[in-house]
């Protein structure tokens, strides 16, 4: 018997908009990830698709419109949303003060996760004998992406926000990322990643959506699973969520006081 | 929230006790304040008396800045601040760790800037209990309004310069109530005229700390 489905979508937008002061983020993003479903977000940089993980993760407000999150509201109900989400960024988050070993622990520990899965996470990512004592300034780039995998893989939380995961990697950290991403989809993991890289991450996703202009303009299914997909089959609306706007998008501007609005507006 | 602030506070002193910066230069600039204080006053022993209370808060005050600023500073660093706020800390707990971390180095430039102005300045006290009350009381009232303050400034490009303009005209009261309840326990004070001003902190203290643990949450989601 299959089991239940869940009650809720992991992520469920609808019509949502986010502003970064006058400058709009997003301009009325529908998008529905059910839970366990690993989906990948492509674009063009500018395009929102940071904008949408941060939305998700509840970093940056709705100016309106509806965001759900695991069930919750991520903005009221942030620090509920946090300690289940991840998001790996651009930033590391690591304290350069503090060891790899210590911030690490830090994290995990801030997130109310169970600090038992630190030292097989370490170990995972290659963090381990001396490089478990190095100081985190003393880190290169892709050591520090590595540290932030670590902690994301100790914690395993309910939702994975993953902006650009392969940037900074070494082929083998490229493979450990997919093979956990894999691990991820068959632990019930919802997974969303935003990436350009979409070589790397097509064989990931069970489907893709595509952001442009701070909105959702296309949707594809992907064909295989996590660890087989290897084509696929292009088409509006492929996913489950609901069908995209119509209209077209070219660029934003900013909104501009007394507007009588707090929609964005769209230059075609 | 106990159990949050306790990380966030060990957090913070362990990134101090490895950078050594409140070590190598708040401190020394809190020394160095005080001699140059001392250097202005002249060799006339009875006036530098006088004005010890007043210059060792003084002195206190710009350390406190120094050590707010560093405190903010360490979260700005490869998006540390939000991942903090990823984390789901309770952010009273937040707030309080922070404070707590900064707390625990102004007790230690106190006491180094305490034992500073006996030395430099002649000064010696008489009510050793006023002392310590000032210095518990101020020091909770400074770390609190100072994490308050830095996290409004946190934000922002100008934060250096905008952190000091807020803080110190809030800080004032301690200030005042810290010299005080100083010269009322040095010698030639009268002990009583101190309790007054030790509510006065109490008050202050009881309303930062209180506010801090309500606002420091939108504040720190509106950085």
């Amino acid at each position: 018997m299959a089991p239940p489905a869940p009650p809720h979508p992991a992520v469920f937008l609808h019509d949502a908009v986010a502003l970064s002061g006058r400058f709009p983020l997003l301009a009325g993003v529908d998008l529905e990830v059910a839970a366990g479903e690993t989906v990948l977000v492509e674009g063009p940089n500018g395009a929102g698709k940071t904008s949408l993980l941060r939305v998700c993760a509840g970093l940056v407000p709705l100016a309106s419109g509806e965001a759900v999150v695991l069930g919750l509201d991520p903005v009221r109900q942030r620090n509920r949303v946090r300690r289940r989400v991840g998001l790996l960024s651009h930033a590391s988050h690591l304290y350069d003060d503090l060891t790899v070993k210590e911030n690490v622990r830090f994290a995990v520990r801030a997130s109310g996760a169970d600090t038992d899965r630190i030292g097989e996470a370490c170990e995972r990512w290659g963090l381990t004998g001396r490089l478990l004592k190095t100081s985190a300034s003393k880190l290169s780039a892709g050591q520090r992406r590595r540290a932030a995998l670590a902690v994301l893989t100790a914690r395993w939380p309910e939702l994975w926000l993953l902006d650009e995961p392969h940037a900074g990697l070494d082929a083998s950290a490229r493979e450990t990322l997919d093979q956990l991403i894999g691990e991820a989809g068959a632990d019930g993991i919802t997974v969303v990643i935003a990436s350009h890289e979409l070589g790397f991450v097509e064989s990931l996703a069970d489907r893709a959506v595509t952001v442009t202009g701070g909105r959702i303009t296309g949707r594809r299914a992907l064909v295989a699973g996590p660890g087989g997909r290897t084509d696929a089959a292009t088409g509006l609306n492929g996913g489950a969520e609901p069908a995209p706007t119509e209209e077209p998008v070219d660029r934003l501007r900013p909104v501009g006081p007394g507007d009588g609005t707090d929609e964005v507006a769209h230059v075609a | 929230m106990w159990r949050d602030s306790l990380l966030v506070a060990g957090k913070d002193l362990r990134i101090e006790a490895r950078s050594r910066v409140g070590l190598s230069q708040v401190v020394p600039f809190g020394i160095v304040a005080l001699v140059l204080f001392a250097f202005a006053l002249g060799p006339d022993r009875a006036l530098m008396t006088k004005g010890a209370p007043g210059l060792f808060w003084v002195a206190v005050l710009f350390c406190t800045v120094l050590a707010v600023q560093r405190s903010v500073s360490v979260e700005s660093v490869d998006g540390a601040r939000d991942g903090l706020r990823l984390s789901g800390l309770d952010p009273a707990g937040l707030f309080l760790g922070k404070s707590a971390a900064v707390a625990a180095q102004l007790v230690v430039l106190e006491v180094v800037l305490g034992a500073g102005v006996v030395l430099l300045y002649g000064a010696s006290i008489t009510a050793p209990w006023l002392i310590v009350s000032s210095c518990v009381l101020g020091t909770i009232g400074l770390a609190a309004t100072g994490t308050l303050y830095g996290a409004l400034s946190a934000g922002l490009r100008v934060r250096e310069t905008l952190l000091p303009f807020l803080f110190l005209p809030i800080a004032a009261p301690v200030l005042l109530a810290g010299t005080r309840i100083w010269q009322a326990g040095l010698a030639g004070g009268t002990p009583s005229y101190g309790s007054p001003w030790l509510r006065l902190l109490v008050v202050f203290d009881a309303v930062y700390v209180a506010l801090g643990i309500v606002v420091f949450g939108p504040i720190q989601e509106s950085a």
